[in-house]
């Protein structure tokens, strides 16, 4: 076999690239951005990830923590003692007092013994304050919390029956988030205060928390897998540093993976680039590649010399597109530092960097594969004007690359993703709207061929001309704009649907202020005092308290019993809030059987619950539950289940009663309201918890501020991330356009020669650019309407209304663009005279 | 004197839609080491298509053709290549530079890929020898039509080819211009010894090669034999 002589190839691909430098820059500038995207995204989860598993311990601020919400039971304490615990607290939110401004807020009061945290630290101002508050009997409170109340340390603080002096402000504690802390900010004062509060009544809600440091030898994965099991029969529960920032690192996860699926279209843009863009390259090369092979180069060695500069071309791509991403992804820290428990130390992670550049390499390579094979089926007698028309690789090889290339698109998208049917989705969703694009090219050049309009005036006849003639753009251009256009409308789509989902703008009809445990008598009288002060009450909804007692005939006390059980513990031990009620919220959705909206007392009574609770307790339709409702027996049939969206800020419920059952038994209420601003929020709290001093209030203002706050900047980041694939989308228009720029100045050269006026070749060239790239555009948006009603039914269970935005926008703008572009690719000919343009050109 | 071309009742048919189109129909004759020979007919006469299977570009339907005593029905695609470019020279109507490449580039290429260490100071001579010593860094754009196919002559010299194709060499070029580098194409194929196979329609042009072959509608019209020794008179 003859020898492959890789120098040569090598000296002829940079020989060869020294003349189209142009244009294999636009090629590369294709794949930048995507890169960039990628590696930015990459390296910020490697680094969230790696921050999560350094700083897990600092983060929970022990190794492991045994929880339960009531009081340990013996067996439970048995376990607990045997592990001789470092620290332990009791946490329960209640309304706080500060006598020195009459200030009240809902806070969250941790009542510590021990010196928690064992890692990481506790930050107070003055420092000294969070070693000395437990000797000197005081209290730690929220600095933000203080600083809003006007309060300083020394001033004094009012908790149920008990006031104790402020020894400092709390400005960190391992575990908390400014989401968390933003409605019910922490106030930590010595356990042994607690019982003076006179707030830990049965019925309360509360939480007992015993923290352990435990030997670096501990195996935390097995103490995990020993003790849960016994710890989930005594209504306890452990979590270990490890599987805390385990979970942790998952929801952070969902923000990753939807920032590198952004990235990954970028990419994907970028890759129709190349395919555009040197598709027209090769063509313009074949005849080179001919001459080469009438001077003895072998089919393999012609591939080769393409072949290495478009790897060169890739890896000088992903080389810039990792320096880009690198310097981005210092950036998003900053964008997210909210969401984060912890400050992102930022390292570059060498594998991003390798990652970078290979995908630069790969994704040049296996997108430009199939017409680079055209170099090797190309006959050396094209040298002697023979076109002998088969270029095309056999369709074997052709199907194989295609497999190659959808199976690579999966697996990088499954490495992004991490989820396999997502990826499926993902790179389905592409390949269908490739296929329908594809289709709608081809139509439409069938259609004007069959129908051609021969009654209309020149220009636009020679522009639909230019659609189906040989050589034509049409398929390339479709596709590309077409697929840009749905891929960027997709995710302004999505945006918008997840935006809306979490939607937090203030309204009239958006409760901001919840007032919890108002009771049946207090009622009227809470409502007199919220129509004086002119604030409305948006929802009056009943709460009834209850546990289960049986649960299909089988009595609690049984199942707890049975230690082969597979009923969650919670479920068996909890005091269900339930509310009745005629109608869902639109929070609710029945996922299974249907929803009774009345019954009365005489019969089963017909009840719903949320998929959770379906699930831990192993319920279904049909099931039977009996309710101990403070010492009533009530039966009931489950008949529907119910979806639940937590994430709604509105009060949401596990168990849900039809009307016309609960109305007599004893309940309290829970009543929401809006109040316009921070003063009216005050006044209004201060009225009612001198009045009523059992009322909880929560106040989601600062809540709602704080989330906006995000929720801009995660959409400041996505719209970011977006910008990326439409510069990217811009930059491969630029390339398909320009590649054909020789074709078309010798067309328009040939025209101009037989006597075409300026205007008329600028008029074929525009009908031309704004049939493909209206057509294109609109197809493309069309598709991604369909793409997020999908992803609105099936993945968010949203409803989805499209905005207009894209058709007002991304069309026109994109046509615009297209336009734009063309024509700069013939502004040589016009004004200048045709051998000018030819010399020039040549 | 041994035959460095030997074509054999070569047929060669494309079919156009549901029609046959024979372009080439029992051809057979020889050509002798160190001969000028020239194959001329009218357009469609099946000339290009005959250089095309002379130098193993193509395979006939029919026939064999043996190029340097190699049956090319026998080798596959880079075999065919490789036999180019150790034992044929080509001049093409259309000079066929590669327009990225240099003049001193174009001339190396053939060497190049055998390998040959010398191939830059060799391509460079040849180019003196053609008269373009002070355009070795052009690139094809920037050389006159005359210049290029000079470029082109010393290129197809460049392997010290066994057999040189020449398909229509002045095809592209005025008279004046056309006559120099068919002066030079002759002087260098004399310096070298090659075999000069020339392909044109230009009958003042055949009558100085040693032998002509007529085609008429893909068959061989006559070969006759001229009087020329000296083909660079």
């Amino acid at each position: 076999m003859k020898k492959l002589r890789l120098k040569w190839l090598f000296t002829m691909a940079l020989r060869d690239a020294r003349a189209s430098k142009t244009r294999l820059l636009l090629f590369m500038s294709s794949l930048v951005l995507g890169i960039a995207a990628v590696v930015a995204i990459q390296l910020f989860s490697t680094n969230l990830k790696a921050n999560l598993r350094l700083q897990s311990k600092a983060l929970m601020g022990a190794d492991y923590i045994i929880d339960s919400y009531e009081i340990p039971t013996d067996r439970a304490q048995e376990i607990i003692d045997s592990l001789k615990p470092n620290a332990s607290e009791v946490t329960f939110v209640s309304m706080a007092a500060f006598p020195e401004n009459s200030g009240t807020k809902l806070v969250k009061v941790r009542g510590m013994e021990g010196d928690f945290p064992f890692y990481g630290s506790m930050d107070t101002q003055p420092v000294a304050a969070a070693r000395n508050y437990q000797k000197e009997k005081s209290a730690l409170v929220d600095a933000t919390l203080m600083l809003q109340y006007n309060i300083k340390a020394g001033d004094s603080i009012k908790i149920g029956e008990l006031t104790l002096p402020i020894a400092g402000a709390l400005t960190n504690i391992p575990g908390a988030t400014t989401v968390s802390t933003s409605v019910a900010p922490s106030v930590i004062i010595p356990k042994d205060l607690i019982e003076q509060t006179q707030l830990l009544q049965f019925g309360s809600r509360k939480e007992y928390q015993y923290f352990f440091k435990a030997a670096d030898t501990l195996n935390l994965d097995r103490l995990e897998d020993e003790l849960e099991p016994q710890l989930d029969l005594v209504d306890a529960d452990l979590d270990t540093h490890t599987s805390t920032s385990r979970r942790l690192g998952r929801r952070y996860d969902n923000i990753s993976k939807f920032l590198n699926l952004v990235a990954f279209i970028a990419l994907i843009l970028g890759c129709i680039g190349i395919v555009s863009s040197i598709q027209i390259y090769i063509k313009e090369k074949l005849a080179s590649t001919a001459v080469l092979k009438c001077l003895g180069t072998s089919s393999l060695q012609s591939f080769l010399i393409y072949l290495i500069q478009v790897a060169a071309i890739g890896f000088m791509g992903g080389l810039l597109g990792t320096i880009i991403g690198v310097g981005l992804q210092s950036v998003i820290p900053y964008f997210l530092e909210d969401f984060l428990p912890f400050a992102v130390q930022i390292s570059i992670d060498p594998i991003s960097l390798i990652v970078g550049i290979l995908l630069g390499i790969l994704m040049s390579v296996l997108f430009a594969v199939l017409p680079l094979l055209s170099t090797w089926f190309v006959s050396p007698l094209r040298v002697l004007r023979v076109d002998d028309g088969n270029l095309a690789a056999p369709k074997t090889v052709q199907i194989a690359i295609y497999f190659v290339v959808v199976a690579t698109l999966f697996l990088i998208s499954y490495w992004l993703l991490e989820n396999f049917i997502y990826a499926l989705f993902f790179i389905g969703g592409t390949a269908v709207t490739f296929i329908v694009l594809a289709g709608v090219g081809l139509l439409l050049m069938r259609i004007i061929r069959k129908k051609f309009p021969r009654n209309w005036g020149y220009p636009i006849r020679q522009a639909l001309m230019n659609l189906f003639r040989p050589n034509n753009q049409t398929l390339v251009l479709i596709t590309s704009i077409g697929l840009g256009a749905f891929l960027v409308s997709t995710l302004f789509f999505t945006r918008d649907l997840l935006l809306q989902k979490t939607d937090v703008e203030q309204s009239a009809s958006n409760p901001n202020l919840i007032i919890l445990d108002v009771q049946t008598d207090q009622r009227a009288e809470l409502k007199s005092i919220m129509k004086q002060n002119g604030i409305p009450v948006l929802d009056d909804i009943p709460i009834v308290t209850m546990r289960m007692s049986k649960i299909n005939s089988r009595s609690v006390d049984e199942i707890e019993r049975d230690t082969t059980r597979e009923v969650r513990g919670w479920v068996l031990n909890h005091e269900f809030r339930t509310t009745y009620r005629s109608e869902l919220t639109a929070s609710e959705n029945i996922v299974e059987g249907s929803w009774q909206p009345t019954s009365d007392a005489s019969e089963t009574i017909p009840i719903s619950i949320s998929e959770n609770v379906a699930h831990d307790a192993l319920l279904e339709i049909g099931d039977e539950v009996t309710f101990n409702v403070q010492g009533v027996m009530m039966p009931t049939q489950i008949t529907s289940i119910r979806s639940v969206d937590w994430s709604q800020l509105q009060p949401n419920f596990n168990i849900l009663f039809p009307a016309g059952v609960l109305e007599n038994a004893p309940q309290f209420n829970v009543v929401t309201t809006a109040v316009a601003d921070e003063a009216a929020s005050a006044r209004l709290q201060s009225v009612l918890v001198s009045r009523f001093p059992n009322l909880t209030i929560i106040d989601l203002r600062q809540a709602f501020i704080l989330i906006k706050d995000i929720l801009e900047k995660v959409s400041w980041v996505i719209n970011f991330m977006a910008l990326f694939s439409m510069l990217t989308g811009i930059i491969v228009l630029i390339g398909s356009v320009r590649t054909s720029k020789y074709q078309r100045i010798k067309e328009s050269v040939l025209l101009r020669t037989i006597g075409a006026r300026d205007r008329q070749i600028l008029k074929i060239s525009a009908l031309e650019y704004v049939f493909l790239g209206l057509l294109g555009s609109l197809v493309g948006v069309l598709l991604a309407v369909v793409a997020t009603l999908g992803l609105a039914l099936f993945v968010f269970q949203e409803a989805f209304v499209p905005s207009w935005i894209p058709f007002l926008i991304i069309v026109p703008g994109i046509t615009l663009i297209v336009v734009i572009i063309g024509l700069s690719n013939i502004r040589e000919v016009l004004g200048s005279s045709p051998l000018e343009v030819l010399r020039k050109t040549n | 004197m041994s035959k460095v071309l030997k074509v054999s009742t070569v047929s060669k048919t494309y079919s156009s839609g549901s029609k046959e189109l024979t372009v080439l129909d029992d051809i057979s004759f020889n050509v002798e080491q160190g001969e000028t020979f020239s194959i001329v007919g009218p357009s469609g006469s099946g000339k290009t298509t005959l250089l095309g299977i002379c130098a193993g570009l193509d395979l006939p339907d029919s026939g064999t053709v043996t190029l340097c005593g190699k049956n090319l029905n026998e080798l596959n695609q880079d075999e065919s290549a490789a036999l180019r470019n150790e034992q044929v020279g080509f001049i093409f109507q259309n000079f066929q530079l590669l327009p990225t490449l240099t003049a001193l580039e174009n001339v190396s290429v053939p060497l190049e890929l055998q390998g040959d260490s010398k191939a830059a100071s060799k391509s460079k001579t040849l180019l003196e020898k053609v008269g373009l010593g002070d355009r070795l860094n052009h690139y094809p754009s920037q050389l006159s039509g005359g210049e290029q196919q000079r470029v082109a002559l010393a290129r197809a010299f460049s392997n010290r080819p066994s057999i040189l194709f020449a398909d229509e060499p002045t095809g592209n070029l005025d008279e004046e211009t056309g006559e120099k580098v068919i002066q030079l194409l002759f002087e260098l194929n004399q310096q070298a010894g090659t075999t000069l196979v020339i392909i044109t329609h230009d009958m003042e042009l055949a009558e100085r090669t040693q032998k002509i072959l007529k085609l008429k509608g893909g068959r061989v019209q006559e070969i006759k034999e001229t009087r020329v020794n000296n083909p660079a008179r």
